[in-house]
């Protein structure tokens, strides 16, 4: 990051130099440490991981195959969180769900991200019409609600979990393309980058090795918060039947399946749920927190 | 008065525009749907004969180029038709027209919900004792983080099923709004009580606060006459994402408590590939956010003179 190192050798002057003699004041390890929360929220999110990557360290029984005997118990020593109307254990269906919910939520992500950088950037490096053609476009996108616009992606393509997690993705694109090219803007017109143009850098090492890695910055925080509304939204449309098909478990397609029996069996409405929000918070902690020392960080 | 001619002209371009980009990339979605569009029209099951198959192909144009189909396409939507749905055999207009009331007026109770609950918790709880600024963190850290169905699930299995308070499934009278309308309202009231405390808190340390507080005016009137207003700037600038929000939430919301609406004329529209109804909301959602920032934009350039000559 050419920026901060560079405003980094600079003593500050003026800026905000109550604040950074406060945290001086209190010790070193006070800045190092994040706030208990956020501590808590970065324990859960690893240990979300693990449960995504092996499911069978935390259960021994199926997720998938069923067992009417069983259909519909309450939760008990036997099973934790109940049973479901196929008489499936739902902790073994909620920590199986994991994957598929976290996957979709990265891939969205990575996807948006890769999408926002390539046509921020391009907007900004390639002149006048081409910028204005890219972000009229993105004008164009932006003013249809993010789910309608998922929506008309996935009545295009179909239902399914790959074609979700694209949906989601095209859905983010546009709002990421105009933070990228905003960044780009900026980081164009610096002393730096005028510096390696005066030195005669090719086009592409500047690019690459200037340009991108500064306006990707504040992109990659932004997408730690934008990772939990990808969640939520593929969540809500597997919740709708249009992610991964039965019988797959994915935490929005088990509240679906949960919500014909909820005048009996409350479980099945509840623990699914609760996986999610508990994932979307710890990831909205973890990713405020980032963002909060970036801002710091660019500001001093 | 010229400039603020010409800024309301500038304004109106500008969303007039974006309305034909929307048609155009709905025009464009409908190209790329993979396979015959008769079979589509037609229904997986259909045992329809070729000739059949080619007056369909002849009534719906699908025989000509498609700059002829894209301009045939625009002047329709120009005349205000928006085509017929492939699988209720209706115009697209009269479904949306039919279904708008009760999506209406979901949205707009819970607008009022979302609103009325953000201006208490800011309110109360701005530049307070930290435990009480922690509970607001927290109620808004939730109500941002939970999938608004399924606080719908939470709110139908607890007063709907147990308590048997409001009816499970549809619109018929106040009784069954109050659930949806919570529903749809938490997670927008999440986002607007954080921005409107943030502002609150902003706008207490301004020196006009002190000021203020020196002509004698109570804690409370300060708050509510000095601080708000200025709090309030921001909101405005998020009713774009905020009609959005409701207007796709109102998808999700609508099928968990079974109630009739655009939300789920939407799901139906999608689930059964009804492209003309699906182009039909796309551009209806559109036209909503286009107006909406229209006249905000509009007040705006009423308000302040400055901005007229941009």
């Amino acid at each position: 990051m050419t920026n901060i190192t560079l405003i980094k050798d600079v003593p500050t002057q003026g800026g905000a130099p109550g604040r950074e003699r406060a945290t001086r004041g209190r010790g070193r390890l006070r800045g190092v440490l994040p706030p208990p929360a956020v501590l808590v929220a970065s324990v859960v999110l690893i240990l979300l991981i693990l449960v995504a990557a092996v499911p069978g360290l935390f259960t021994s029984a199926s997720p998938i195959v069923t067992n009417p005997v069983d259909a519909l118990l309450p939760p008990s020593g036997a099973h934790w969180f109940g049973t479901d109307e196929l008489g499936r254990d739902l902790f073994t269906r909620v920590i199986y769900g994991a994957r598929p919910s976290l996957l979709i939520g990265l891939g969205a992500t990575v996807l948006s991200i890769f999408g926002g950088a390539v046509l921020g950037i391009a907007a900004a490096l390639s002149g006048r019409a081409g910028d204005q053609i890219l972000m009229r476009l993105a004008d164009v996108l932006l003013s249809l609600p993010q789910l309608m616009l998922a929506l008309l992606v996935i009545t295009v393509l179909g239902p399914g979990t790959v074609n979700t997690m694209l949906a989601i993705a095209i859905a983010f694109v546009p709002g990421y393309a105009r933070i990228v090219r905003a960044e780009a803007l900026v980081v164009r017109r610096s002393g730096y980058v005028e510096a390696a143009t005066g030195l005669g850098l090719r086009r592409s090492v500047l690019i690459f090795r200037h340009i991108l890695p500064n306006a990707l910055g504040p992109l990659l925080v932004l997408a730690t918060v934008g990772f939990g509304t990808a969640i939520i939204s593929a969540s809500g449309l597997s919740f709708l039947g249009l992610g991964p098909q039965p019988p797959s478990p994915e935490w929005g397609a088990m509240l679906s399946d949960g919500r014909n029996y909820l005048s009996t069996a409350w479980w099945l409405g509840v623990f699914p749920g609760l996986a999610i929000t508990l994932t979307v918070i710890a990831v909205n902690l973890v990713g405020r927190r980032a963002q909060a020392r970036f801002t710091r960080r660019t500001a001093q | 008065m010229k400039a603020l001619l010409k800024g309301v002209a500038q304004r109106l371009v500008a969303a007039l525009a974006v309305m034909f980009g929307a048609a155009t990339i709905a025009f464009i979605a409908l190209q790329l749907i993979p396979g015959d569009p008769v079979a589509t029209l037609l229904g997986p099951q259909s045992s329809a004969t070729a000739a059949v198959r080619r007056q369909i192909t002849l009534q719906y144009g699908f025989n000509q180029p498609v700059a002829v189909q894209y301009l045939h396409y625009l002047n329709r939507l120009v005349h205000g038709d928006l085509g017929q749905s492939y699988q209720l055999q209706r115009p697209v207009a009269s479904l949306i027209s039919e279904q708008l009331g009760p999506t209406a007026q979901l949205a707009l109770a819970a607008l009022v919900l979302a609103v009325v609950i953000a201006l208490v918790s800011a309110v109360a709880t701005a530049g307070r004792r930290p435990a009480l600024r922690a509970v607001a963190v927290t109620w808004e850290l939730i109500a941002v983080s939970s999938p608004s169905y399924w606080v719908g699930i939470l709110l139908l299995t607890a007063f709907s099923f147990q308590l048997q308070i409001f009816p499970v499934a549809g619109a018929q009278d106040f009784s069954a709004l109050v659930l949806p309308a919570f529903t749809l309202a938490l997670p927008i009231a999440g986002v607007l009580a954080q921005v409107l405390r943030e502002g609150l808190e902003a706008a207490l340390a301004e020196p006009f606060i002190v000021t203020a507080r020196a002509r004698g005016l109570s804690q409370n009137a300060v708050r509510l006459r000095h601080a708000l207003r200025h709090a309030s700037v921001p909101l405005l600038t998020l009713t774009g994402w905020l009609t959005g929000s409701l207007l796709g939430g109102a998808v999700l919301v609508e099928a968990v408590f079974g109630r009739p609406g655009i939300g789920a004329l939407t799901l139906q529209a999608v689930t059964s590939k009804d492209m003309p109804l699906v182009i039909g909301l796309v551009l209806l959602s559109a036209f909503v956010f286009v107006a909406i920032s229209t006249i905000l934009d509009l007040l705006y350039l009423v308000i302040d003179p400055r901005l007229r000559a941009a």
